[in-house]
């Protein structure tokens, strides 16, 4: 459907529509799916929007584990809507993903296979009811934070799905918080468990952000093609800025020892992450890599009849229309 | 697309009104083919700059819902208010939320 009409063996032509292509993104100008983009661009889109794509998909399994045991009725809707979201933005991710020349298929395949990644926080077991207030607080916090700057990245579609996205995530970190906030006003054992879950989820969602900097691979081409307009250290040091204050509020201590507010800057200063897990994490050797793609897979195969039955009657519908 | 003598396909266009937004519905028109529902797209739809690009797409291409079917398709969101960030209350004093 979408196509590049240019000799792509013409290595004059090829200079000149780059040097064209870059004037443009310098000049904030969006590239949509017909106009002619560097390869090196394309790829570099598809691999992140795929990768933003397949976690929303993955990343409805944590918070589904907690879908039959939610405390009350109110409760157990507003996750089945959070979790349905998640399911709604992974189809707007792949629909943008499509318009750069890959199949749908090819995608999923990719996150069948393991070739794909996906973001590494959801490799974390979901372990209480607190842990779906935490994730809605800190993780859907984090990625909006990673994500409103996407709104105005360079690719026309990619931002107009991160624009809708953005929209509807703000209620899954309000819902979250709300749960942080029942939880921190409720018994002594409550507080003990918010408190449990923003222990081992702190340190994961400040990894969400990616390695620092000096150690980003894609980070300074993306910038320049604005897909990206934030650091990883810049996104995290405000994110950092504006998640302490709240669990002030909620009362609870920040895991980190190192942690201390510099009035002259007026940032907080705090610890290193374990990068020894998140690179393990994305190796794979995270608590949940296995149980996650196992999951997906047998959801995949147990959909395979689902599929076939719709192909099925619309064949039948042809021939009997015919 | 093909057209009989004087029973012009109709085709439905679209147009992207700035850089960067959605292309929106702004109505139809009648052509022989594609390179003409561009111009006439063109010269019927943009005299006054409303767009920087163009959709022009066959109208029988078009599924639409029925609007009789209004009740049973969009009824079942209204209830669900939970779903907008407006319905949790944000405690005083709590920031960037």
């Amino acid at each position: 459907m979408y196509s590049q009409a240019l000799d792509e063996h013409d290595d004059g032509l090829r200079e000149a529509a780059n040097s064209r292509f870059e004037e443009r993104v310098a000049a904030e100008e969006k590239i949509e799916p017909n106009d002619w983009m560097p390869d090196a661009y394309r790829k570099t889109l598809i691999r992140q929007i795929s990768q933003h794509a397949h976690s929303e998909i993955i990343g409805m399994q944590p918070e589904g584990n907690w879908l039959t045991r939610a405390p009350s009725l109110r409760r157990k809707a507003i996750l089945l809507a959070k979790v349905q979201d998640e399911a709604g933005h992974g189809l707007y991710l792949y629909a943008a993903a499509e318009t750069l020349g890959i199949s749908r298929e090819e995608l999923v395949d990719q996150l069948l296979s393991g070739t794909a990644k996906y973001s590494s926080i959801f490799n974390y077991p979901t372990l209480t009811w607190a842990d779906i207030g935490a994730i809605g607080w800190l993780v859907d916090g984090a990625a909006i934070m990673n994500q409103i700057p996407l709104g105005r990245c360079s690719y026309g579609p990619y931002a107009r799905a991160m624009v809708r996205i953005c929209k509807e995530e703000s209620f899954h970190q309000r819902q979250g918080f709300d749960i942080m906030v029942a939880l921190a006003n409720g018994t002594p054992q409550q507080k003990a468990t918010a408190q449990d879950a923003f222990n081992r989820w702190w340190w994961p969602s400040l990894m969400m952000f990616g390695p620092h900097d000096t150690d980003s691979l894609h980070s300074e081409q993306s910038m320049r093609w604005r897909i990206k307009r934030f650091s990883n250290d810049e996104l995290r040091q405000r994110f950092v800025d504006v998640t302490v204050p709240q669990a002030e509020f909620l009362g609870l201590r920040v895991p980190d020892e190192e942690l201390r507010y510099d009035e002259p800057t007026g940032h907080y200063v705090f610890g290193e992450p374990d990068w020894d897990e998140f690179e393990a994490v994305l190796r794979g050797q995270g608590p949940c890599n296995a149980q996650r793609m196992a999951h997906r897979r047998r959801a995949h195969d147990d959909g395979a009849w689902v599929r076939e039955a719709a192909e099925a009657h619309a064949a039948k519908r042809n021939s009997s229309a015919a | 697309m093909t057209s009989q003598r004087g029973n012009w396909p109709l085709w439905e266009v679209f147009l992207r009104s700035r850089n960067g937004m959605h292309h929106q519905h702004v109505g139809s028109l009648h052509a022989v083919d594609a390179e003409m529902a561009l111009e006439n797209a063109r010269d019927v739809y943009t005299r006054r700059g409303e767009g920087v690009s163009i959709w022009a797409v066959p109208s029988v291409a078009i599924v639409a819902s029925d609007p009789a079917d209004k009740e049973s398709l969009f009824t079942p969101a209204l209830d669900k208010i939970y779903r907008h960030p407006t319905f949790y209350e944000i405690p005083d004093g709590v920031a960037n939320i």
